[in-house]
């Protein structure tokens, strides 16, 4: 057994103007070992990873590495030294090739001092060959999907060599089949006697590729356990300090009457889907990356052009053509990407949560703000929103709590139907637990909630019905009673049932 | 049959595979075919258009604006904006010719200075590059947005190129100088030859140096390029210096091509080639997209334009206005492009 350490951080703490975000935690890592490190978002987790990579200097603290104590001072140096990291926020150069974008920093030159380019789409080539990775070195980064962006992300990451990878959220864009081939590589970075620092909220991963795991706390470390030794609730009573009995909080709710009934409609990445949804109802559409999903719900909320079929709404036939339409309707729309086109980054919580429904506060001319700080207050204390105000800038929050933002702001205009696509990306377990909570409560008032998710134990816990995808056709429909995650998944790789 | 070793994400089939091929095709070399069009219509609306005196005029009209256009397609790229080449082609203009006067003209800025043609030359060219420093140090260091910056520099660069002069022009320039702008060599104007190289030249450093990746890189995603190891911060510096190095060369040309430098020179000139890399597909919404090519077809555009309408003596009033037209029309074709490529 390798019981070196090849990275040891001690006593690191990190102050941010009016928040701790680290108070005197470590972390060790061994060669060879898949070290976990789990925490709610604002937990400080992202914090120390920056602070590795040379993005934040620490207030105080140590870190050595293998063997030797370094000074991280820019990603440069960290990534000289061996240390690379796959970023949770995907950064790829849109406008760049695969190949450009995994070299760099340093691209071959040839003898005349120009890059050359033929050696990099080479060496390019042969790491996403080695690797598994499907994709063509020359395609650019903007015509690639989210997924295939994100093994593109992995692969520049190893392609440094390095003795320690970062992997933050390395899956959050990722699906199930697809990570089964990170978890490869992974296995053979180890066999390398490559160290990794995993961070994740997947449960399922933590257990099935991690050998230990640290968990940190609002910026405080909890302990550091073998996984073997630990199980999932034990794991979750550490992140969050209390016991979750119940994750989904999965109601039975009398179904009412059919609010949205889709026909035969498409549109740009779709083809001839019809559903409905009841009041009452929660519908999980389940799908790979790229089956045509979020097309599909954009499309219904006027986002995108349809054409042919019909959408009706109470039994009425209704035209959509924007999303002002679909809001009178009765809609709502969580977007996939908040930073894209949920979030008002430069302002603050308040105006993002108010801004959907900024005429139920108007008298006369005026906006009645007090009412506003009412309402918004009671979001803050429904969602358990961290923020020092409601007036502090949405981006310094985490990611978690300006989800719940974006969630309170559609939940503000009481809409018959919310639309949710990938609500829990990249959110700690109990903001999970809480937005499950909230979606229950919701559907019992007879409101109706299509859920998009790439989550499979999230579809199978939430959903009364589940509506399953596969490159832009509806493939098949399983009932909360029939569905399991093996028969989803043969139907979203597009294997038949009988197979 | 997924393979659980292979990882490959699926892509929803595109249903318009034809038109989509077909709009991404004239996305890329769509410019051209534009100027092609234009060509050939400029040339049935007027036969005196295809005369190669006519060509040659074109293109030497053009020579200086794309001059500049070069540089300020680097920094667009890189996701800036630069307001300042106009005062620099004026500043530089004046310092030029004040080194490149007669030795006999006994009223000279600097009377009885006899230099080599390379002095005045690389005067300008440096006083131009400090110029972008300046410029480049604004935007990287202190991080003000590069049209603050370089609002700034315009209005300053200008003022100073007066002062310099006392507000006068500065004239009787040496022969060798004058060649610069007036002579040509086996009938190509000095110009045109300039604009030639210094194009070759930018198109290497932009596509195929790695300071040229970076300036791309840097445009299109700053924060990935820094998470990479780029020292963003120098090349954004550098572009600037390089792009102010072209218009101080453009400065040695106008002034040699009047006989004169003049602090009034280069007046528009900044607004004319961000008008010539915006026309030939360099994005302004968007940092790292653009190519040298597209510039100087966008320039030649501009004065293909000009041309026509000149000789068919539709006034000047008018030219303005069709040549405003024009820049929103790349534009938009520029945001569908965008659109179309997502």
């Amino acid at each position: 057994m390798e019981n070196e350490y090849v990275l040891s951080m001690e006593g690191i703490s990190k102050q941010f103007p009016g928040v701790r975000a680290l108070s005197n935690v470590k972390l060790n890592a061994r060669k060879g070992k898949v070290h976990a490190l789990m925490g709610e978002n604002g937990a400080g987790k992202s914090t120390l990873m920056k602070i590795l990579i040379g993005i934040y200097a620490p207030d105080s603290g140590t870190i050595t590495f293998k063997g030797e104590k370094l000074n991280i001072t820019n990603t440069n140096y960290a990534l000289s030294k061996g240390i690379s990291m796959i970023h949770q926020e995907l950064s790829p150069i849109p406008q760049m090739t695969v190949a450009e974008n995994i070299y760099l920093g340093r691209e071959p030159v040839s003898w005349n001092g120009l890059v050359d380019m033929r050696k990099m789409n080479r060496m390019a080539a042969e790491l996403l060959d080695r690797l598994h990775i499907k994709i063509k070195p020359t395609a650019k980064m903007h015509e690639l999907s989210i997924a295939n962006i994100q093994l593109a992300e992995i692969a520049k990451a190893v392609s440094y060599n390095s003795d320690l990878i970062i992997m933050d959220e390395p899956t959050s864009a990722i699906t199930e089949a697809e990570v089964e081939g990170l978890f490869n590589i992974i296995r053979s970075l180890k066999a390398q006697g490559c160290a990794i620092i995993y961070i994740s909220h997947k449960m399922d991963e933590i257990f099935k590729i991690t050998d230990e795991v640290t968990v940190f706390r609002d910026g405080q470390y909890m302990g550091t356990d073998d996984t073997a030794d630990l199980t999932d609730a034990i794991l979750i009573e550490k992140m969050v300090g209390r016991t979750l009995t119940d994750m989904f909080h999965k109601e039975t709710t009398d179904m009412g009457s059919v609010f949205l009934d889709v026909q035969n409609l498409s549109g740009k990445g779709f083809r001839n889907v019809s559903f409905q949804v009841k009041r009452g109802e929660i519908l999980g559409i389940a799908g790979l990356m790229g089956a045509g999903r979020t097309e599909l719900m954009e499309a219904v909320f006027g986002v995108t052009r349809t054409h042919g079929g019909s959408i009706h709404i109470d039994g009425k036939a209704v035209k959509i053509n924007s999303p002002a339409d679909a809001i009178r309707g009765g809609m709502a729309l969580l977007t996939e990407d908040r930073k894209l086109t949920g979030l008002y980054l430069n302002a603050s919580v308040r105006e993002n949560m108010f801004i959907a429904n900024i005429h139920n506060y108007m008298v006369g001319p005026f906006i009645h703000f007090g009412k506003i700080g009412k309402d918004c207050e009671r979001m803050r204390g429904l969602m358990r929103i961290k923020t020092p105000s409601l007036l502090e800038i949405i981006k310094n929050l985490s990611g978690g709590n300006q989800q719940k933002v974006l969630i309170s702001r559609w939940l503000l205009t009481e809409p018959d139907l919310l639309i949710l696509d990938e609500p829990t990306r990249g959110i700690d377990v109990g903001a999970k637990s809480e937005i499950y909570r909230l979606m229950t409560e919701f559907v019992r008032s007879g409101k109706a909630i299509i859920m998009i998710s790439s989550e499979l134990p999230e579809v199978l816990g939430m959903s009364d019905r589940i509506l399953v995808m596969h490159e832009g056709d509806k493939v098949g429909e399983l009932s909360r009673a029939e569905a399991t995650q093996e028969k989803i998944l043969q139907m979203a790789t597009g294997m038949s049932l009988t197979a | 049959m997924a393979n659980p070793g292979v990882i490959t994400a699926h892509k929803p089939e595109k249903p318009q595979q034809t038109s989509h091929q077909i709009s991404r095709v004239f996305s890329k070399y769509g410019i051209f075919l534009i100027f092609a069009v234009m060509v050939l219509g400029a040339s049935l609306l007027s036969p005196a258009f295809l005369s190669s005196t006519n060509l040659i005029n074109i293109v030497r009209q053009m020579s200086i604006v794309g001059l500049i256009a070069l540089g300020v397609t680097g920094i667009i790229v890189s996701a800036g904006i630069d307001l300042s080449s106009g005062s620099v082609v004026g500043l530089t203009a004046v310092v030029a010719a004040s080194l490149a006067q007669s030795p006999d003209n006994t009223s000279a800025f600097y009377p009885g200075l006899h230099l080599p043609l390379i002095v005045p030359v690389v005067a300008a060219c440096f006083v131009g590059a400090l110029v972008g420093l300046i410029n480049g140090t604004l935007v990287a260091k202190t991080r003000i947005p590069p049209f603050i910056a370089t609002l700034g520099t315009f209005t300053a660069i200008r003022g100073a190129a007066n002062l310099y002069t006392g507000g006068r022009p500065i004239s009787d320039l040496t022969d060798d100088y004058d060649f610069i702008g007036q002579g040509d060599v086996f009938g190509v104007p000095v110009p045109i030859i300039i604009l030639v190289v210094m194009a070759v030249f930018t198109h290497i450093l932009y596509a195929h140096t790695k300071f040229g990746k970076y300036i791309y890189a840097i445009g299109g995603n700053e924060q990935a390029a820094r998470v990479s190891g780029i020292n963003a911060a120098r090349y954004k510096m550098l572009i600037y210096v390089y792009a102010s190095f072209l218009a101080g060369l453009a400065g040695v040309v106008v002034s040699s091509r009047i006989g004169s430098g003049q602090p009034g020179l280069g007046v528009g000139y900044e607004l004319d080639a961000i008008a010539a890399a915006v026309i030939g597909g360099t994005s302004l919404s968007a940092g790292g997209i653009g190519t040298v090519a597209g510039t100087i077809v966008g320039a030649l555009i501009i004065g293909v334009l000009n041309n026509t309408l000149d000789l068919m003596n539709v006034s000047a009033f008018w030219q303005q206005i069709v040549k405003g037209c024009i820049i929103v029309g790349a534009v938009i074709l520029d945001q569908l492009k965008n659109r179309g490529g997502k």
